[in-house]
């Protein structure tokens, strides 16, 4: 009945984008601590990955195992203009060189590389934080979308360029940090990004922006794009027949998703005050796609519950059973193929989505049945 | 003069690394291998293969655990066995992985990818509490150490050329498999038309229980043979993983010369770079170089003509 889904939708949509709303911006931030929502902000910001990964795999079919690249590089943008920041020459006044960045002047460079340059003025750092990440998405996808590279061939070689940009970034010690990474971040334009202030509204503004991004997918999801992302996923040579040219699409939506981890990258930055290879590499960038797949590969709600989920079971586990993470972790990435394809999402959409109508008839017996709802009921 | 070296001196660094280059070119072909057969015939990317190849070394130093404390008369064979051994335990768990997991994914390739990455995390930790977090090494029979003086400079390791003897026993016994037998003709069947194959009476869902089993044993060999030239530790198999599925890829899928060639290719290239610029360089340069080529050439370097 297609008349009635289309109908039916944005409603659905509505509804669900309410009750995330409210959830993150007003349950977490009056039932948690600081110390909790901060962390919570942390999950969150892997929601941004997950909610590209669904436009990406779950509606276009292209499985990214290198979405750590595009969060790694959005976090290492923002973590660059941070340490520079961090870094003034009142700061760094004992260091042989003052004014450049700590680890730097551990490892004998001298002089701020040229292209660490833009990341002195916010304005330009912001750019390079949406820019640098989605360019480089371009790259990689015009390279391999127009040869009509696609499925494993497309994971595989993701997958490789994360391992190459973590092998750089540690190798590269006197420009990126190294392992360690860029730690010790302190102020944003001069305001203190460490006290439970600024936690808190760094919190709300990554809440926002998640919602922001979260709206964006949903309209892509509802606009013709959408519709053809969906049927190049299903048949993709029936759409190229019919005159489309499939590589821009999937070039668009990969640099969208792109855009949205990098963005997620650079709130984590902000929020946590540091940015290390190990949110860069291969085993960060295939979980962030279990949050996706927890959550429901096609649904752009679940991928935030998901990545909230997963996170948080994670650090439940890591804390009290550190052994059994692994084991639960690989459990996970099984079960949720073998047998919830559809994870969250599809769990609440045939067993508790049919219920829906029947309780809602129960609490209010008189009044009106929507066709859609009898319907659900009825079947 | 080359810089602050010789010519003579030049051209033996450049031997030395060219023979570190052929024992890294012997564990990917042989890692390589087992996962360019599955890759090939099923399109099935494992990634639990490392943990399949480690599971070979592991068993590998039980063997010789067990031999030491009580057959020490077969000490200076017992590698013999442990591959044997090493083979059989893989070839299980790659055919037992197959009926209870892959066998049920071959529609959603995609999805095998993510399902046995949760497989390999499961072996990881699994060796981990077993055997331990930390590395173990085997110990070697006295005449697989030390090593044969080519010339005044140039040393080769004894047990670096029994390593490459093995892969390329294996890499002939394997083409010897896939080009002369029977069973091997009824693997090409499969993967050049799997409908077809069956039509004719193929039983394709065995020849791929095996193919998949097979390649798993190949990584149990590999993680012997690894065991003699460097130690094993539950998550080693990772290190390889990403570089063993960019010499399958660049040698173009179901190609076993290809997969061999690109090996070469990749492990030479990595290590004569290694000399010169810092470990992490060459790595870098070398993998970029490949995904850069596999940007041009998607195909890989030798194709094989499928009928899809």
């Amino acid at each position: 009945m297609p008349a009635a889904s289309i109908t039916r939708f944005p409603r659905h949509d509505a509804i669900a984008f309410a009750v995330l709303a409210v959830l993150i911006l007003a349950v977490f931030p009056l039932a948690l601590d600081i110390f909790r929502l901060n962390l919570v902000g942390k999950y969150l910001t892997y929601a941004f990955v997950a909610v590209g990964l669904v436009l990406c795999w779950g509606y276009g079919g292209i499985l990214s195992l290198g979405q750590g690249i595009f969060f790694g590089l959005g976090g290492y943008c923002m973590a660059m203009f941070l340490k520079l920041e961090a870094s003034s020459p009142e700061n760094t006044a004992i260091q042989s060189t003052p004014g450049i960045p700590d680890f730097m002047d551990w490892n004998q460079v001298t002089e701020l590389p040229w292209w660490w340059m833009p990341f002195n003025s916010f304005p330009l750092a912001l750019i390079a934080i949406l820019l640098v990440p989605t360019a480089f998405a371009y790259l990689i996808g015009a390279a391999m979308f127009k040869r009509r590279v696609g499925g494993v061939y497309f994971a595989i070689i993701t997958q490789a360029v994360a391992a190459i940009l973590t092998i750089l970034i540690v190798g590269q010690q006197g420009y990126t940090g190294g392992i360690n990474g860029m730690t010790d971040l302190r102020t944003l334009l001069g305001w203190d990004i460490r006290t439970d202030s600024a936690k808190l509204v760094l919190y709300f503004v990554n809440a926002a922006l998640l919602l922001g991004v979260i709206l964006v997918a949903v309209l892509v999801k509802r606009s013709k794009l959408g519709r053809i992302l969906i049927a190049m996923r299903d048949k993709e040579d029936r759409v190229r027949f019919s005159g489309y040219d499939v590589a821009n699409f999937k070039i668009f939506v990969f640099c969208l998703a792109a855009a949205f981890s990098a963005i997620g990258g650079a709130m984590f930055a902000l929020q946590v005050g540091f940015m290390s290879p190990s949110f860069v590499g291969i085993v960060p960038s295939i979980e962030m796609v279990i949050f996706c797949a927890v959550g429901g590969r096609q649904s752009i709600f679940g991928a935030a519950y998901g990545a909230l989920l997963v996170s948080y079971a994670k650090t439940a586990f890591s804390e009290s059973f550190p052994e059994l993470w692994l084991f639960a972790m690989g459990g996970l990435f099984i079960a949720v193929v073998m047998a919830f394809p559809n994870g969250l999402a599809g769990i609440w959409k045939s067993h508790v989505e049919p219920l829906l109508p029947r309780l809602f008839n129960r609490l209010r017996p008189l009044p009106a049945v929507t066709p859609a709802a009898s319907e659900a009921a009825a079947e | 003069m080359i810089g602050d070296y010789t010519y003579d001196q030049f051209f033996s660094i450049l031997a030395m690394q060219g023979f570190a280059g052929l024992i890294l070119f012997s564990v990917f072909v042989l890692m390589a291998l087992g996962l360019a057969i599955i890759f090939g015939q099923m399109g099935v990317i494992n990634m639990a293969h490392g943990e399949f190849m480690i599971l070979g070394a592991y068993v590998t130093w039980g063997v010789s655990l067990f031999v030491t404390s009580f057959a020490p008369a077969l000490f200076p064979i017992y590698f013999f066995f442990a591959m044997a051994l090493a083979f059989c335990a893989s070839f299980t768990l790659g055919v037992f992985v197959e009926w209870a997991m892959i066998r049920h994914l071959y529609r959603r390739p995609l999805d095998t990818l993510l399902a046995t990455w949760g497989l390999s995390l499961i072996l990881q930790q699994t060796y981990r509490s077993v055997f331990g977090a930390r590395e173990v090494g085997v110990s070697l029979p006295d005449w697989m150490m030390g090593s044969l003086p080519l010339t005044d400079i140039i040393e080769v390791p004894i047990n670096g050329l029994f390593v490459m003897a093995l892969t390329t026993i294996i890499a002939v016994a394997v083409a010897l498999l896939m080009y002369k037998s029977r069973w091997g003709k009824q693997v090409r069947a499969v993967t050049q038309n799997r409908v077809m194959a069956g039509a004719v009476g193929i039983d394709t869902k065995r020849v791929d229980r095996m193919t998949f089993g097979l390649g798993c044993g190949i990584a149990g060999i590999a993680g012997s043979a690894f065991t003699m030239i460097g130690s094993t530790g539950p998550t080693a198999g990772q290190l390889y993983i990403v570089d063993t599925f960019l010499v399958v890829v660049f040698g173009g899928a179901g190609s076993l010369i290809g997969t061999i060639a690109s090996a070469f290719a990749i492990s030479q290239a990595q290590s004569t770079m290694e000399f010169f610029l810092s470990g992490s360089m060459a790595k870098v340069l070398t993998l970029l170089t490949v995904v850069g080529i596999l940007m041009l050439r998607p195909q890989g370097l030798f194709t094989l003509k499928i009928r899809r």
